[in-house]
């Protein structure tokens, strides 16, 4: 076994557009912003040079890395050598399926300009690098209540939300 | 509102939001560094006001300045500040920040401490969960020591759920930095294992899961608990978890593996998700030890469904668990050739790379011809140049692998372009040398193809081989001036040097031996041509930058000056140029020294100079031995010796001989063997079985040498089994035993076009295959919780009672039962309603009661039918025979030797109020209509011990018969395009029920799945067990629903139609 057990099952998730833009990052270990801004240009040159209708799954180091896009976003999360690639897909689907609830239909755009919206969805599901709540109705009103609480930014400045 | 707008451009005169940000950063594409550092410079002017709501801001908009990768741990303190903030809407913007920010060399984490500690213990839930989740992401060894009492204290008195599940996820990071707080913590955190809540007992397994594979010994003791849990969770992600820590555990444990390998099954038998599908199979696999025959074979069998899906990641997942299975059990993988074959057509390179990764393991003598051959036919279709270097390195590496031991065609393998020859094969299979020097006199000829793009990868080693083995034999060659000028062509001085240097080399012996052949010949103009051809195009060589090369060329160079001027002179050169190269390499095979029989009269074993004081005549002795070994040596000295005196030492010699024991006794021919100077031809070669004559006129191709193999290997098939037939009527009741072991020889190896490969005996794995059937739904499709059980198809007798007395009784009973099915497989209601896919009409409610019936389909003609007895009677039943009619079209397999008409008996017997399940396979020829089928039940009861008899029957609908089979849109489109469908459409009136729960009883009822839904339109598809597509298109208004349907087989479509419309006439 090669890999450093200290490390959660999940080490990152990126989403980017199709043309290599970071939309969001999320790291469940400790990186310096070298090694992540190091990363990130691998990942987005490595999925982006990808065939249309190939297998969702690279090797990379000693990870896999598993990416799945919807519309013009790319989903990429690295996991363990160990790890289930079909498990990594269903999370990266789960938080979509989040986000498309949150949002209603989500688009880039929403990503872009609710990109703390995204992470708290993202914290509430996953925590750490490990599946926090697998129940998405769960997920939904956990969210929903934060927001409750939070008085909203829009409030504040009295502007719509784009 | 008015004085929104005006507190708004307010506002907006100090600060923007990060909206603004966004906004303002994308309308600036060209000058974006700029935009941003005035950006940050305003930002810095936000963090310096009092107002902690400018403040978040001025963090919210760094959080995503960071994002896109500028340095904001200028602002680290402004981050704790806002996250100290009381207000929620602030903290969370702050944690979020610190979350994105932080690292453990930040040096203000450590501020933090205390504002963390409050927010754990603030009276409000949302604190404490931005907090924990902050936490997971910067904890530091000193926070992880400083907080670890105040997370225990949540873990254990949280009062609500998601604290506790939060506050034990972040245990496991706290172990990890700071391990002393695993030993008091541990035994709350086993508590928790326990927890009612599912998602604090997730958690926790999450946590001791990671914890175990850490450190595996010290877990080994939760053993049963986690095995409870595995046996009882429905939760895939626990699962996955759990069998992941058992894989951890097992090699400590072997006893583990037996006792898993049974729910391991299970589940692999009877999960729809793939993803545990997919663990299950890796766990049985890495667990080789504990895993029998039986489930490496399910296994198999479960990958290759894997690999046939038209999903990639399934394909790729699928290929690189069977290379795993490779490993260690090649036979059952090497039936699979065919599909892997497949792969190499996949659109995409990492597929197509593990297929080949897969077939180098899968090579064997009997099936090399055809993996090569195939492959050479993707190196021509081959795009990628990488992807084609790597086919061809691995066709090199198949056809040399351990030593070359797979070939058993060496003239097939010459006559491969690409197949490395190395000397070796030339040399030791000196058989086949005529034809193997024909071979490279063509490769060299061609070479200047082969160059270029080849001349990267290893390819162009393989001229190496070829310029040696024409140099070496030559007088094979039939026209070797060609050749040579082939080898001495400009374009070689572009080949690596080390191959130049043996084409330099072995260009001189071609040379000797075109001198030779021109000896004698009057006219010498073709032999003076040759060396001026020779130093014509040698000086190239001799500029070479490899010092082999010129080395090698200069001297020949040289040589070849000489020659010319002696040919000049017409002195006869060409046996001493040839003397230059005489010698001829021999073959040896590594056994050939046994083979040569030791000559008589040799005692290997017996001194040669003997012991001084065993004998007297001392120095004879040896002598004689020393003569036998080299008579042509000794034999002068001999002569000179008079014949009396040496007929007397013979003599003497004799006696002297006989009296000793340790002498063998001489034969008169032991002499004879040691006269002939042993020649080449004497040393044994091991045998080459060629199955193709060696005379085959001009150069046969690869595929010829296949083919030949193939119809050599039918014919030995067909003997075969005219053997096995004669064998079989002799034996009929080995038959099974002998299925058993065939996929145990190489022989027997069919290709496995059928997922069932499986003989009688193993009823079980033939139920497999059918469950995978159904279990093609797939996650990707639909992530709902209820995504995670089986379409199992369920149907629920329709009874006829004749007496109302038991009714009630029975109803109650039967809801029971129900209810606990459902709460087995589905936690929806979806399918409350009884199905008419396949039903039993019990016409006299006897004591016993057939009254479940599971309609299980697997191969294209056979079904499945379960059937659950229950016996309702106070009396003990036994001797139950289950008989059926069987119609033209569907029969009851029946053990072989049995009557057309004769009952199955039902393998238990029911003590009063128990029920039993029995399966009973029928094999069906046309699937396109409906079935029915009359049944009787015999039984005795044992107290009256009367025969009794109940009838019954079976309906087969069409719709049992379709299978649940995911379908992409694109596909789908292809199909309906490719227009060899036809037909057909059918309206329901009054179905007043939401859109997606018709289209989820269709799934549930009729084994459909949804390929593509708009608004109130889908696309659904579904296939039959014997491959007809059938496609519906539904639409609904109002109370309208139509559907609109295009299948192959019109007869089995309006079967299907029907069937739709007696289950929503139902409602």
């Amino acid at each position: 076994m090669s890999h450093d057990n200290s490390k959660p099952l999940m080490r990152f998730l990126l989403l980017f557009s199709r043309q290599g833009k970071l939309r969001l990052q999320k790291w469940f270990t400790p990186m310096s912003d070298r090694e992540k801004k190091k990363i990130i240009r691998d990942m987005t040159t490595m999925v982006l040079a990808r065939q249309p209708r190939s297998c969702n799954f690279l090797h990379w180091k000693d990870l896999k890395i598993i990416y799945k896009r919807y519309a013009s976003l790319y989903f990429c999360l690295a996991i363990e050598s160990q790890e289930n690639e079909l498990l990594a897909l269903e999370v990266i689907h789960r938080y979509v399926e989040l986000l498309d609830k949150y949002f209603g239909n989500v688009c880039e755009l929403d990503i872009i300009f609710n990109f703390e919206k995204a992470y708290f969805i993202l914290d509430e599901f996953l925590m750490g690098g490990e599946i926090q709540e697998t129940s998405k109705q769960v997920v939904n009103r956990c969210i929903e209540s934060s927001d409750m609480l939070q008085e909203t930014m829009e409030e504040y400045m009295s502007k719509p939300a784009f | 509102m008015a004085l929104k707008i005006v507190k708004g451009s307010i506002d907006r005169m100090f600060d923007k939001n990060l909206q603004d940000l966004v906004r303002g950063i994308r309308n600036h594409k060209e000058d974006e560094a700029k935009y941003i550092s005035t950006c940050i410079d305003e930002i810095k002017q936000e963090l310096k006001q009092d107002n902690i709501a400018v403040k978040a801001n001025a963090v919210c908009k760094l959080t995503y300045l960071q994002m896109l990768g500028y340095d904001v741990s200028w602002a680290a303190f402004n981050i704790v500040e806002v996250m100290s903030s009381s207000k929620f809407t602030y903290k969370r913007i702050g944690y979020l920040a610190a979350s994105q920010c932080f690292h453990e060399s930040t040096d203000v984490i450590m501020l933090t401490t205390n504002q963390i500690r409050k927010d754990l213990s603030s009276p409000n839930q949302y604190d404490t969960g931005v907090a924990l989740t902050g936490l997971s992401c910067f904890v530091t060894p000193d926070l992880a020591r400083d907080l670890a009492n105040d997370i225990m204290t949540l873990v254990s008195h949280g009062d609500c759920v998601k604290r506790k599940r939060c506050s034990v996820l972040i245990m496991y990071k706290v172990f990890l930095k700071y391990p002393e707080s695993l030993r008091p913590a541990f035994p709350r955190l086993k508590e928790k294992l326990e927890d009612p809540d599912p998602g604090v007992q997730s958690a926790a397994v999450n946590v001791i899961c990671e914890l175990a594979r850490r450190n595996p010994k010290n877990y080994l003791s939760l053993a049963p608990l986690f095995f409870k849990l595995m046996t009882s969770s429905t939760n895939n992600w626990v699962l996955i978890k759990i069998i992941k820590l058992f894989g951890a555990l097992t090699p400590l444990e072997p006893r583990l593996g037996k006792k898993l390998i049974e729910p391991l099954t299970n589940l692999i038998h009877s999960t729809s998700a793939m993803s545990l599908l997919y663990e299950c199979v890796n766990t049985v696999i890495a667990g080789q030890y504990c895993s029998s025959v039986g489930s490496v074979v399910l296994c198999v069998q479960k990958l290759r469904i894997l690999i046939e899906d038209s999903d990639q990641n399934l394909k790729y997942l699928g290929l690189l668990a069977m290379s795993k299975i490779l490993k260690t059990h090649p036979k059952s993988v090497q039936s699979h050739k065919d599909l892997i074959l497949q792969c190499l057509d996949d659109k995409d390179e990492s597929i197509r790379l593990r297929a080949l990764d897969l077939l180098y393991g899968m090579v064997s003598k009997k099936n090399l011809m055809e993996i090569v051959k195939k492959l050479m036919l993707h190196v021509d279709k081959a795009e990628g140049t990488t992807y084609r270097d790597e086919l061809l390195t691995k066709i090199i590496d198949i056809c040399s692998q351990s030593n070359y031991q797979y070939i058993t065609n060496f003239e097939w393998s010459v006559s491969q372009p690409v197949t490395p020859h190395p000397p070796g094969i030339s040399v030791s299979w000196w058989t086949i040398r005529v034809f193997a020097v024909a071979q490279m006199a063509t490769l060299l000829d061609n070479a200047h193809l082969l160059t270029g793009s080849m001349q990267r990868n290893g390819i162009c080693e393989v001229l190496y081989a070829a310029a040696w083995i024409c140099g070496e034999f030559s007088e094979h060659l039939e026209n070797p001036l060609q050749t040579l000028e082939a080898m001495l062509r400009p374009k070689v001085a572009t080949l690596p040097g080390h191959i130049q240097a043996v084409y330099v080399q072995n260009a001189a012996k071609l040379f000797a031996t075109v001198l030779k052949s021109q000896e004698g010949n009057t006219d010498s103009t073709t032999a003076q041509e040759t060396s001026q051809l020779m130093i014509d195009r040698l000086p190239l060589f001799v500029q070479s930058a490899n010092l082999e090369v010129q080395e090698r060329a200069s001297c020949i160079l040289q040589l070849v000056k000489y020659i010319q001027k002696l040919q000049q002179k017409d002195v006869e050169v060409a046996e001493e140029v040839i003397a230059l190269f005489a010698g001829e390499l021999n073959p040896v095979a590594p056994k050939a020294q046994k083979k040569v029989p030791v000559p008589e009269g040799l005692d290997l074993d017996a001194w040669i100079n003997e012991p001084p004081s065993e004998s007297e005549s001392e120095d004879e002795q040896p002598k004689a031995i020393f003569a036998k070994e080299e008579p042509k040596h000794s034999r002068p000295r001999h002569t000179e010796v008079d014949e009396k005196e040496l007929a007397r030492r013979r003599e003497a010699r004799k006696q002297e001989q006989a009296n000793n024991p340790f002498y063998i006794k001489a034969s008169p021919s032991s002499q004879k063997v040691y006269q002939d100077a042993p020649g080449v031809e004497h040393i044994p070669v091991v045998q080459i079985d060629l199955s193709v004559p060696l005379k085959v006129p001009g150069l046969p191709m690869s595929d010829q040498y296949v083919k030949l193999e193939e119809e050599r290997r039918q014919k030995e098939r067909a003997e075969k089994k005219k053997k096995e037939k004669k064998k079989r009527k002799e034996k009929r009741s080995g038959r099974g035993k002998k299925h058993d072991s065939g996929p145990e020889s190489e022989e027997d190896i069919t290709p496995a076009h059928m997922v069932d490969i499986v003989t009688e005996e193993m009823p079980e794995v033939r139920c497999v295959s059918l469950q995978i059937q159904f279990s093609t739904s797939r996650i990707f499709n639909e992530l709902s919780p209820s995504s995670f059980w089986v379409f199992n198809e369920k149907k629920s007798s329709k009874h006829k009672k004749k007496k109302q007395k038991k009714e009630k009784e029975e109803k109650e009973k039967k809801k029971k039962k129900k209810k606990h099915h459902h709460h087995h497989h589905h936690s929806d209601g979806g399918g409350e309603e009884s199905v008419q896919n396949g039903t039993v009409e019990e016409e006299e409610p006897l004591p016993v009661s057939v009254y479940d019936i599971q309609g299980n389909l697997q191969d294209g003609s056979q079904v499945v039918v379960s059937v659950i007895f229950e016996n309702k009677c106070d009396s003990f039943l036994k001797s139950m025979e289950f008989n059926v009619l069987d119609s033209l079209n569907s029969k009851l397999q029946r053990p072989e030797g049995s009557g057309p008409h004769d009952g199955l008996t039902v393998p238990f017997q029911l003590p009063p109020g128990v029920s039993n399940e029995a399966r009973f396979v029928f094999t069906v020829q046309s699937i396109v209509m409906p079935q029915k089928l009359k049944g009787t039940l015999t039984f005795i009861v044992k107290d009256s011990s009367t025969h009794e008899k109940l009838d019954f029957k079976l309906h087969f609908t069409c719709t049992s018969y379709l299978i649940t089979t995911p379908c992409y849109s694109d596909a789908f489109a292809k199909l309906l395009e490719s227009g060899d469908l036809k037909g057909s459409s059918v309206r329901l009136e009054g179905v007043n029920m939401p859109f997606h729960h018709l289209l989820a009883r269709i799934c549930f009822h009729h084994h459909f799945s949804v390929v593509e839904r708009i608004d109130s339109c889908a696309s659904m598809y579904s296939r039959s067990i014997q491959g007809h597509h059938v496609c519906l298109l539904v639409k609904t208004s109002g109370q309208t629903v139509s559907i609109d349907a295009k299948c192959d087989e019109p007869t089995l479509l309006g079967n299907v139609l029907d069937e739709i419309k007696q289950t929503f006439s139902q409602c």
